[in-house]
């Protein structure tokens, strides 16, 4: 039986945490080609640019939103849109979760809220996406 | 308060790169795939890039002597702001078409905003993008709208 036939407004999606670690996010920044010191240099973080600790890329997060939107999915849709604000920087050492809500189902479109929260319970990227799924 | 966009920045609302010619690879979707510890199979063998796997492409890599302290280089497309911390902000994204290796894309850049906000952690600026992708013949495969913090 497709998803979209037992799905109710306020489904919540599987929550997926995220631990990044120095190797992931030099990984990571390395994919992207991005050598933007606050992801990998600590003192230079802390001292010129004065963050608390080595940043976890906005974009990764992003990332991280759409993965907890595909993994629910699986082969019932599709991903066609999203959208996510980083309201506040996390760093390196920070467990952060991703989760979401279904919010609207028109037809075979969906939307859902979407997010990124911290270990204090804050959501620091807060986003939404709409999905085309199977009938 | 001080306003800290001038006249002449807003001068740059508007202003667009030349498209970048980019050719996904199938080992290059691999390692974004590792790096972003993908679940789905179709993601980590390559044979189609997930949704963020273009997230820097429309900058073009740069020669380390050309990099400035923060690591960064100097972005032919961001005017030069009282602010200099950059960060990134956000992202709206829609997908028309998947990405697979062997696409050849064409990546356009234009700034369509900046604005200042004030608020208890001090000044920021907001410098938004659209980003556009297409195939060589025109096809629209994404649209992203993208900011970036300078604070």
């Amino acid at each position: 039986m497709s998803k979209l036939k037992t799905l109710q407004i306020g489904d919540k999606l599987p929550e997926r945490e995220h631990y990044a670690t120095n190797v992931s996010l030099f990984l990571y920044n390395a994919a992207i080609w991005n050598p933007h010191r606050i992801h990998y240099d600590e003192r230079y973080t802390t001292e010129v640019e004065q963050h608390p600790g080595v940043i976890i890329d906005g974009p990764l997060q992003g990332d991280w939103l759409t993965q907890v939107v595909i993994n629910w999915l699986g082969d019932d849709g599709q991903l066609v849109e999203f959208e996510y604000s980083n309201r506040r920087a996390s760093m390196l050492g920070e467990t952060l979760t991703a989760g979401g809500t279904v919010t609207t189902i028109d037809g075979n479109s969906v939307t859902l809220d979407i997010f990124i929260r911290n270990e204090a319970g804050d959501i620091t990227s807060p986003g939404s996406a709409i999905v085309q799924m199977n009938s | 308060m001080t306003q800290l966009i001038t006249d002449e920045i807003r001068t740059w609302i508007g202003r667009a790169e030349q498209p970048i010619r980019f050719e996904v690879s199938r080992r290059d979707i691999v390692k974004y795939s590792l790096a972003t510890e993908q679940c789905d199979e179709k993601y980590l063998r390559g044979d189609e890039a997930p949704p963020m796997f273009l997230f820097g492409a429309d900058r073009p890599p740069t020669a380390i002597q050309d990099l400035g302290p923060d690591g960064l280089r100097q972005d032919p497309l961001l005017p030069d702001l009282p602010l200099k911390r950059v960060m990134a902000g956000g992202v709206k994204q829609r997908h028309f078409h998947p990405i697979r290796p062997g696409d050849v894309l064409l990546i356009a850049r234009s700034i369509t905003d900046i604005y200042e906000k004030h608020g208890s952690s001090g000044a920021l600026i907001f410098v938004v993008y659209n980003i556009s992708v297409t195939t060589e013949d025109g096809v629209l495969v994404m649209q992203q709208t993208q900011s970036r913090i300078v604070r």
